[in-house]
């Protein structure tokens, strides 16, 4: 097996992530989606990685996953707070910039 | 090319991350499609252990898995467990676009990479050969050190930013027991307790609304958050069938000629809407 199949995979889960993004109403699961495109992308830097025979793209993997985690503690705490004053969690629901 | 061991594990994480994004994409409620998404993951960090990235693969579990998955059930069961899409399209046609798009996409993204000259690879034995973690340290404090740093600033925003967006300002003083109390009295509006759900021989949850003498609901027997998400469940017209049922078995066990028996009541009509004159009758 060449180590491309998991290109292949990551291609696969992002394009996964990003229909996901544009099926899907709950912003929760939007949210999620969003995470499995920001995992799509790791595997293929760790595949990268390999393929050269350095470590830079584990580097590019590991901020991706450090700035994914600060992505989700704000945009769960957006939604919770949407969540509160609107009484739902559809992102068709939220069309104000204002709370 | 890599070992039979590692193509035969990458077939069965394969199939499993690509079901569980799947099943994330298309299942209805939120709860299961955390759950998915956290098997797409674990397989995720197997597949990184399988290529030597030993720390990113236990990064990918403790953190992602651990950590973020977590944090969605948590926000997950905030909301609503049983919160689901809202099937009505807002715009027409866009769900049928956007799955076009996205098979439009994933064409175009394989295809570019089947194009790609990758048939050689080199592996990180040479590049793992301190060990993968002592190799990731020396890049990070020396190549990177600036990202490095700039990340933790980021964090601390994040943390500071979580905390303002739901930080509640508690604008007056909280009221007491006692001016509850003189509250209800004075506004006269329910001072008796609510009437409790409804506690029947076969039923007893707190989304049961009770029920009126004229069999129909007591909407304040349930309480507000039900009643907002809409979760209540109406059994009165089952239990007024099986009291009808009841009624006639009795009937038959006592032989009792139909004119004695008693009148079954049908299934409850709707409440009926007294008829508003039109104009022209009113004329």
């Amino acid at each position: 097996m060449n180590p491309v199949n998991y290109l292949y995979l990551a291609a696969l889960l992002f394009t996964i992530g990003a229909s996901g993004v544009l099926i899907r109403r709950n912003a929760i699961v939007l949210f999620m989606c969003v995470e499995l495109m920001l995992n799509a992308s790791n595997l293929a830097l760790v595949t990268f990685s390999r393929l050269h025979g350095n470590l830079d793209g584990q580097i590019l993997a590991f901020f991706t996953m450090v700035v994914a985690a600060a992505e989700v503690v704000v945009g769960l705490a957006i939604i919770v707070s949407i969540f509160r004053t609107r009484h739902s969690a559809s992102v068709d629901d939220s069309n104000l910039m204002k709370l | 090319m890599t070992s039979t061991g590692e193509a035969v594990q990458f077939w069965v994480l394969a199939v499993i991350a690509v079901g569980g994004a799947l099943g994330m994409l298309l299942m209805k409620k939120a709860v299961h499609s955390a759950l998915c998404l956290a098997a797409t993951m674990l397989s995720l960090a197997v597949c990184y252990l399988a290529q030597g990235a030993v720390f990113l693969g236990v990064v990918q579990i403790v953190v992602y898995t651990g950590a973020i998955m977590m944090l969605f059930l948590f926000v997950v069961m905030l909301v609503g467990v049983s919160s689901e899409d809202s099937l009505k399209e807002q715009l027409k046609g866009q769900r049928v676009a956007a799955v076009l798009c996205g098979v439009g996409f994933g064409v175009l993204l394989i295809a570019g990479l089947a194009n790609a000259k990758l048939s050689h690879f080199t592996g990180l034995s040479e590049a793992n050969a301190e060990g993968n973690v002592q190799g990731l340290a020396k890049l990070i404090f020396t190549k990177y050190v600036w990202a490095f740093e700039v990340t933790g600033a980021l964090l601390i925003t994040a943390a500071i930013g979580a905390m303002v967006l739901t930080h509640r300002e508690k604008i007056r003083e909280r009221l007491t027991q006692r001016q509850l109390a003189a509250q209800r009295v004075k506004d006269n509006i329910q001072v008796p307790p609510l009437p409790a759900p409804g506690v029947y021989a076969r039923h007893n949850a707190v989304d049961i609304p009770a029920l009126l003498p004229d069999g129909t609901v007591a909407e304040d027997s349930v309480m507000s958050t039900l009643r907002e998400r809409g979760q209540i469940r109406d059994v009165s017209q089952e239990m007024l069938q099986r009291m009808a049922e009841l009624e006639e078995a009795t009937a038959d066990w006592l032989g009792r000629p139909s004119s004695a028996r008693p009148q079954v009541a049908g299934p409850r009509q709707a409440l009926e809407t007294v008829p508003t004159p039109t104009k022209e009758e009113a004329e």
